[in-house]
């Protein structure tokens, strides 16, 4: 052992030895799953959007700050960074972050809708080793998906996926967000991935970002919990999903992962600015934890108050007296706050029913703290992010709370 | 994906194995995690003595010869030969060349 980096002083006291799930929470020295959104620019408009991207922010890392940041995560051993965004692609020095990258012994995954996977560049991916490269797909069939992600997102995730299949790349990720509309095609996603030599990977849909907005009529039904997690346990062998459904646990055995909240012990979040947030999931203020400008990335990592107070021992509040509290930890941290539910409390899509109760009560959903969409919609905007833009009632509805919860009950 | 390796992948105390080039160690608390580049998995040693073994694996003429090294008893010999089995079926550690 020889490059134990302390946490400071302030920090928990972590374990030696012992059980691993123990280690996680206590934090380890470097993140093991790294995310970084290299821009919030995006041609697409999705209407669940995790980061609200659109716009490029003008604060956006250089190419030369992105330099800096691999030679940091190269030394802090970093073994691989998930790039996503806004859509990375468009950033005119991607392709050369990733070779960067590479070079300096990190390994890429990134994520696209496909936009520049073009034949000539999915030969040369194919021709690369450590970079791995995940479609996102949110619907088996255009209707579904387009609805989401925006007119034409199905056909250019499809062609981007036959490109690198006919180029020969290897194991590419289909990732799909699981919604209360793609849930009864969780066979027909397998398909695809199937015939395209990739990888299906499935996860949760998080109340974040402009996922606040659609989250209540997106997030799977209560009975789609329980048909996705036996779809999981039947079939999910070959199947990633990013550690996300261990809210599910309580349905019955564990699904294959750490079952744990990773945020700001084993995960975490550099956005296109460089300030660095708990979890992905999580791009507010209130999980900020520093800015990879001021002293660097690790030194974020390894003395914000924020993420030494997320290594302590947690409270589960309420949730600990349920039986199923080991199972599934309480659930996700970013799910209850986007949700405005207490963090020490079940998670909103509890399947034990306590989050529905949870949510019927008064509570205050959390203004966003950043947004980069467009102000006006594109010829790309989604149908369901059109949808809600919420028209007045009528057309002479005066009322400035007309169509509001609280007009309702006036 | 790897079915096919981890049936050939029973590491015997007589062999040569070492660490392989494309899997990179980093120390942690409980051990070290191992990342492998080139298949993309990860895998948590989570004991000090398996890195420690690990480790010594190349440098030792044969197996036997680094639990010797690192002071695993007897006793412990049957758990560690499984621990080195795990990671040679993801290609993790592989048999030297001779």
């Amino acid at each position: 052992m020889t490059t134990t980096l302390g946490v400071e002083a302030t920090g928990p006291t972590r374990p030696r030895g012992g059980d691993l799930v123990q280690q996680f929470e206590a934090g380890l020295d470097a993140p093991i799953c790294l995310t970084w959104e290299l821009t919030y620019a995006c041609n697409l408009a999705c209407a669940h959007c995790l980061s609200s991207s659109g716009r490029r922010d003008p604060r956006e890392l250089t190419t030369e700050q992105c330099e800096a940041v691999i030679d940091e995560l190269e030394r802090m051993q970093v073994f691989y960074v998930n790039i996503g965004g806004g859509e990375p692609t468009v950033r005119p020095d991607f392709w050369h972050l990733v070779e960067y990258a590479v070079a300096h012994h990190v390994g890429v995954k990134f994520s696209t809708n496909g936009v520049r996977l073009t034949p000539e560049r999915a030969r040369w991916l194919a021709s690369t080793d450590y970079v791995d490269v995940q479609i996102s797909l949110d619907g088996a069939t255009a209707d579904v998906n387009d609805r989401v992600r925006g007119p034409g997102s199905y056909d250019t995730a499809i062609t981007a996926l036959r490109n690198l299949h006919e180029a020969g790349f290897k194991d590419p990720k289909l990732s799909v967000v699981c919604t209360r509309e793609n849930i009864p095609q969780l066979d027909e996603f397998k398909s695809i991935a199937d015939a395209y030599g990739a990888t299906l990977r499935l996860t949760r849909l998080r109340p974040s970002g402009r996922g606040a907005d659609v989250w209540d009529v997106l997030h799977p039904l209560p009975a789609q919990q329980r048909e996705l997690y036996d779809w999981l346990v039947a079939r999910g062998d070959n199947v990633l999903t990013g550690d996300s459904f261990f809210h599910l646990a309580p349905f019955g055995e564990k699904l294959p992962g750490l079952n744990l909240c990773g945020a700001g012990r084993v995960v975490c979040l550099i956005d296109p600015i460089g300030d660095v947030y708990a979890c992905p999931f999580a791009i507010h203020e209130e999980f900020l934890a520093g800015n990879v400008l001021e002293a660097g990335f690790q030194h974020v990592w390894q003395t914000s108050r924020l993420f030494a107070d997320l290594r302590s021992p947690q409270t589960g509040g309420a949730c600990t007296s349920c039986q199923f509290f080991d199972a599934c930890r309480g659930g996700c941290m970013a799910a209850k706050f986007f949700t405005g539910l207490p963090l020490d409390g079940p998670d909103p899509e509890c399947v034990q029913g306590y989050g529905e109760a949870a949510l019927a009560a008064p509570r205050e959903v959390p203004a966003a703290s950043q947004d980069h969409s467009r102000s006006s919609p594109g010829r790309n905007a989604p149908v369901l992010l059109t949808l809600q833009r919420r028209p007045p009632t009528t057309a002479c509805d005066e009322n400035p709370l007309a169509g509001t919860a609280a007009s309702a009950h006036s | 994906m790897v079915a096919s390796g981890a049936e050939q992948a029973r590491v015997d105390l007589a062999e040569a194995w070492e660490l392989s080039p494309s899997v990179a160690l980093r120390p942690e608390p409980f051990g070290a995690l191992a990342y492998h580049f080139g298949n993309r998995k990860l895998t948590f040693l989570k004991r000090p003595d398996l890195v420690a073994l690990v480790r010594a694996l190349a440098s030792a003429p044969s197996v036997a010869s680094a639990l010797d090294i690192v002071g695993i008893s007897a006793r412990q010999r049957a758990a560690y030969l499984d621990a080195l089995s795990g990671l040679a079926a993801t290609d993790m550690i592989r048999k030297r060349a001779s």
